[in-house]
């Protein structure tokens, strides 16, 4: 398709037609031909959704949740776009998605849209197709756009930074759950959910959460951390849910945050996406023959790792792209 | 009790032992070593149905250790030869072929034709919107009315169903699940509006709703709501209908989904612990209700594998009952199953060859000791079957029941040293998965951690694999495969007429009912449920009577109950 | 253009819970490096569509076993049509059906049916074939 054409299927898009919506998701993610240069378009018209991050351990009933939020903002009149994350495989790069079986209840409302990714072997869950599939959904006029993602370690920290709002789902029983927390999850989170609540020992769950927020330092930002509970199943703490994420948003806007994670956001953007245009363009045919040679030399010991790895990323990064004169 | 060890009678003295195993060796090195040299065995190993390894040869001293006890005579305690004393020397197992499709009339007719051809008892199959609990009129039920059974919504249904049939005369089973308890209702409603004496019903009711989510996936409501349907129906039966099994446990439907023989077993008995504890925890005494808890196998294509199957099942189930659960009464401990030959099996390419496999099927099944037996149409692997293939299936059973003679001989495989060595193989490996279970959390738990989900998908990706492969063999499919068309067979041709009558009388008894009764009933029905202690198969029963629907049963429940949604394992 | 996994849904529509042949498809193509997107039992054709276009999948693969696939394949064929993604979406069929029918459904659009006894590598050829040539005449 030329370049015309995606930018055609992006009037349709932003006019809310889904499949053109869809169209342009997968041309973005698997970079056909032409997308590069509609992409400055879709940033342009974006800007106005309320990218939500949703996160937990395995099992904490992510899915459920969405599904269970999607009722509740459906019911305040919002339209919501859902993209779930399910990692591929690293043997075959195939991948079985299916978060989207708990959020059938929406399957036919017009005001809901739910699009299944693979992390296709990109370092950490949320990748530059995740972005831009984020930037489509924005520009086609979604309220809301929920990124889930099930990873488990980095993955989690990649999704905050393009989130708005991150939501960290735990669950009562899984000691694990905690332990994940500490490992890095706490800090980002905006709001703590402990989803299953009506199982035994939700209570201290969330007393724990609380009291281990109590002890970091994060409520000199001046947002004070809810810790909530949810039952998905039967919609208990939804709407608390749904009001602490509007909450959220309404103090980003007020406190000026907004515009500083904006800017978080596009710096993490902009860092992961070079790494992995860096690694493709490393990993491309016509720098292989230039790769076996620095092998050969290390090998030799002509020279060491790091000064054949310098060599080659200064021979694919073409610094002269980095020219202060080129306009933006 | 059982005995200690030490009181136990082994089946042959250390002396034969060590004599047998010296020939054994003896043999091994001479007559053995010499023929291998020259004519190596086709395989390097090999493996029964459930992939466990079997060996050359059997001798008595791969019994030694088997205790007498553990063997013993037919109708008594462990019942690992066979429930009852005399068994097909009194009467044949029941033929009840499975059938149902179209309008109650439809399938009234072809249980007509199935009792002319020699039939001894019926089983209906309902339709996916009846097994759903959802009415005929239902947009969810468009093209699936009367398609894969017949279609029940309301009492009337039930009565034409079994219209000119003598309901105290034949036993009749219902494979029915999740809205098992809505079918069981209609039948005993139909008996009151008949005048018929409860005590004299005999037949069965699968509502083996456990399975469900392991492995068939019919369901409506969560697992707790459900067990608790199923424990009503059991104690509503208890004490009221003498000679009604009220629920049929069944491992058919796990092997069908692609499980092992093994898993069949082990996962039916972890079940089976599951609804024995859940009644018992009730406050219903265990002889009260477990002499009438009926199982439901599939007879696999690895004939020995199976009739040893079916010994270790009787046998470890007899030990639970008396040993876990501290039934006194023999009648607890004796279970009895019926069996359908394995649909799985049957192939589209070759047809005829299916009668066949059917056939062998059969023959282990007879020789398991089952109580009842379906035989598999030939053409199950293209539509319902015709009424030639259910008549050349009853034939085969026939057959077996009375030219072959093996009825004459109780458990005739008792004692072969390799059905005794594979039927204890059998019993530990069940035992070892019930310690897996257990250590899980128990059944329950163990289908929230989708662990008989995955095993099952496993042995099912498995199996394909290994047939695609070619290393289990399916005649006509991957080997002696028939270049160009094939054999053609006749099918049976659904009258495309029937869903739509079947629409219009449910909506001619939906006008013509007194809607506030319906609506009555309804309302107390679900004042019941809020009762997690109070049963509810009287008001279901109220409820049928006053010609309220199944999928208005269903849906007014549904609200208090939830509805159920898998996490599917791959 | 780098090498894009080819996208299939897969599908349970109507009331059967006969899931065994599903999952072993999708196994089979998730190991061959395909993405597959599972919507789970009991499924409206409606609903089916509507995940296909959202998910953008080149295949469609319905599995279907209870009998009502002369209802339900023609349903999705007019939905697909009528929202304009019919040529987008390459629509297979698998499960228990009499020939005469499966003719039927080729006629109608269903581009292929996979019996029962149709073995995993086969199913992965059929879906890598029919999309590239679908991709051949787009």
């Amino acid at each position: 398709m030329s370049a015309a054409a995606w930018t055609e299927l992006l009037e349709r898009a932003r006019g809310g037609h889904v499949p053109s919506i869809s169209r342009l998701i997968s041309g973005l993610e698997s970079r056909q031909p032409g997308t590069s240069e509609v992409l400055t378009d879709v940033y342009a018209a974006g800007g106005r959704a309320h990218v939500i991050g949703i996160t937990g351990s395995p099992g904490a009933g992510k899915s459920c949740l969405v599904n269970a939020l999607l009722g509740e903002l459906r019911g305040r009149g919002m339209r919501v776009a859902v993209i779930a994350v399910d990692p591929s495989s690293s043997l075959t790069g195939g991948a079985i998605l299916g978060d989207r079986i708990r959020m059938q209840d929406h399957a036919l409302d017009q005001g809901v849209f739910v699009r299944s990714m693979a992390t296709r072997g990109r370092l950490g869950g949320v990748s530059r197709a995740t972005v831009d599939a984020v930037a489509v959904l924005d520009a086609a006029g979604w309220d809301t756009v929920i990124v889930e993602t099930i990873g488990v370690g980095q993955d989690e920290l990649e999704i905050v930074r393009i989130a708005h709002t991150t939501a960290i789902v735990s669950v009562p029983g899984l000691g694990d759950d905690i332990q994940a927390i500490k490992a890095g999850l706490l800090e980002v989170g905006d709001i703590h959910v402990v989803n299953k609540a009506d199982r035994p020992g939700a209570d201290r769950t969330a007393a724990e959460l609380t009291g281990m927020l109590m002890l970091s330092d994060l409520r000199a930002s001046g947002w004070t951390l809810p810790v909530l509970l949810t039952v998905a199943l039967d919609g208990t703490g939804l709407p608390e849910f749904a009001d602490a994420l509007a909450g959220h948003l309404a103090w980003l806007r007020s406190s000026g945050e907004l515009v500083r994670r904006e800017r978080v956001a596009a710096a993490a953007s902009i860092r992961a996406i070079a790494k992995e245009l860096l690694i493709e363009r490393i990993q491309d045919p016509a720098v292989g023959s230039r790769f076996d040679e620095l092998v050969e030399a290390v090998a030799a010991r002509r020279t060491d790792p790091t000064s054949a790895a310098r060599i080659l990323v200064d021979g694919v990064a073409r610094p002269s792209d980095l020219n202060p004169e080129k306009t933006l | 009790m059982s005995a200690t060890p030490d009181e136990l009678t082994t089946l042959i003295t250390d002396a034969v032992r060590q004599a047998v195993e010296d020939d054994v060796k003896s043999w091994e090195d001479d007559e053995l070593a010499s023929f291998l040299a020259r004519h190596p065995e086709s395989q390097e190993e090999y493996l029964s149905g459930s992939r466990r390894t079997v060996k050359r040869v059997y001798t008595p001293a791969d019994v030694a250790d088997i205790p007498w006890e553990d063997i013993g005579l037919p109708g008594r305690f462990p019942f690992t030869r066979g429930p009852y004393p005399t068994m097909y020397r009194g009467r044949p197992w029941t033929m009840r072929q499975i059938a149902g499709f179209g309008t109650p009339d439809e399938t009234n007719e072809r249980f007509k034709y199935l009792i002319a051809q020699g039939q001894t008892g019926l089983s209906v199959d309902f339709d996916m919107p009846t097994l759903m609990g959802i009415d005929s009129d239902d947009p969810r039920s468009v093209g699936e009315v009367g398609r894969e059974g017949v279609a029940i919504d309301v009492l009337d249904d039930m009565d034409d169903l079994f219209a000119g049939i003598d309901l105290e005369e034949i036993s009749v089973s219902m494979t029915i699940n999740p809205s098992a308890w809505i079918v069981f209702a209609l039948y005993v409603a139909l008996a009151e509006r008949r005048g018929l004496d409860l005590n004299k019903l005999s037949g069965t009711i699968q509502a083996d709703i456990l399975k469900e989510y392991i492995a068939q996936k019919e369901w409506i409501y969560p697992p707790e709501p459900s067990m608790r349907i199923v424990r009503d129906s059991i104690a509503f039966a208890a004490g009221r209908m003498a000679r009604y099994n009220p629920i049929n446990i069944s491992g058919y439907h796990i092997s069908e989904a692609g499980a092992t023989p093994l898993q069949e077993a082990a996962f039916t008995i972890a079940m089976t612990r599951t609804y024995v504890q859940e009644v018992v925890n009730a406050g219903v005494d265990i002889d009260a209700f477990a002499s009438r808890l009926s199982f439901f196998f599939v007879c696999q294509a690895d004939f020995f594998e199976e009739i040893a199957k079916f010994r270790a099942l009787r046998r470890v189930y007899a030990k639970m009952m008396k040993e876990e659960f501290g039934a006194t009464n023999p009648e607890s401990m004796r279970m009895r199953f019926h069996t359908q030959t394995a649909a799985a099996t049957l192939t589209k390419p070759q047809p005829l060859n299916n009668i066949v496999r059917t056939a062998l099927q059969a023959l282990a099944a007879v020789l398991g000791g089952t109580q009842s037996l379906h035989t598999n149409g030939l053409d199950e692997a293209y539509a319902i079957p015709s009424e030639l293939a259910m008549k050349v299936a009853l034939r085969t059973q026939q057959i077996i029941a009375e030219e072959t003679n093996v009825t004459q001989v109780i458990d005739p495989l008792g004692g072969s040293y390799y059905v005794e060595a594979l039927t204890r193989d059998f019993e530990q490996g069940i035992h070892e998965y019930l310690d897996k279970i257990e250590a899980l959390g128990g059944t329950l738990r163990a289908i929230e951690l989708n662990f008989f989900q995955r095993e099952i998908a496993d042995s099912a990706y498995d199996f394909a694999k290994r047939k695609a492969a070619g290393e289990r063999t399916v005649v006509g499919v991957n080997k002696y495969v028939d270049e160009g068309e094939g054999q053609k067979i006749e099918v049976h041709k659904i009258d495309p007429t029937s869903e739509r009558r079947k629409i219009e009388r449910l909506q001619e008894v939906k006008r013509k009912r007194d809607n506030e009764r319906v609506q009555e009933t309804l309302a107390v029905l679900l004042e019941t449920a809020k009762n997690p202690d109070a049963n509810l198969m009287p008001a279901t029963i109220e409820a049928v009577k006053a010609q309220a629907s199944m999928g208005e049963i269903v849906k007014t429940l549904e609200g208090l109950f939830g509805r159920y949604t898998e996490t599917p394992v791959f | 253009m780098t090498d894009t996994p080819i996208r299939v849904l897969l599908a349970k529509i109507g009331l059967d819970g006969h899931d065994r042949g599903v999952k072993i498809v999708a196994r089979a193509l998730r190991d061959a490096g395909m993405e597959v997107v599972y919507t789970g039992l009991h499924r409206t054709a409606a609903e089916v569509v509507a995940t296909a276009i959202q998910e953008d999948v080149d295949v469609i693969g319905v599995s279907l076993l209870s009998g009502a696939h002369m209802t339900l394949f023609p349903q999705i064929i007019e939905l697909m049509k009528e929202q304009g993604v019919f040529d987008r979406h390459i629509l297979m069929g698998g499960g228990v059906m009499p020939d005469e029918d499966v003719e039927t459904l080729k006629e109608l659009g269903v581009q292929a049916i996979l019996g029962q006894d149709t073995p995993p590598d086969a199913i992965v050829e059929c879906v890598r074939a029919l999309v590239l040539a679908r991709q051949r005449t787009v």
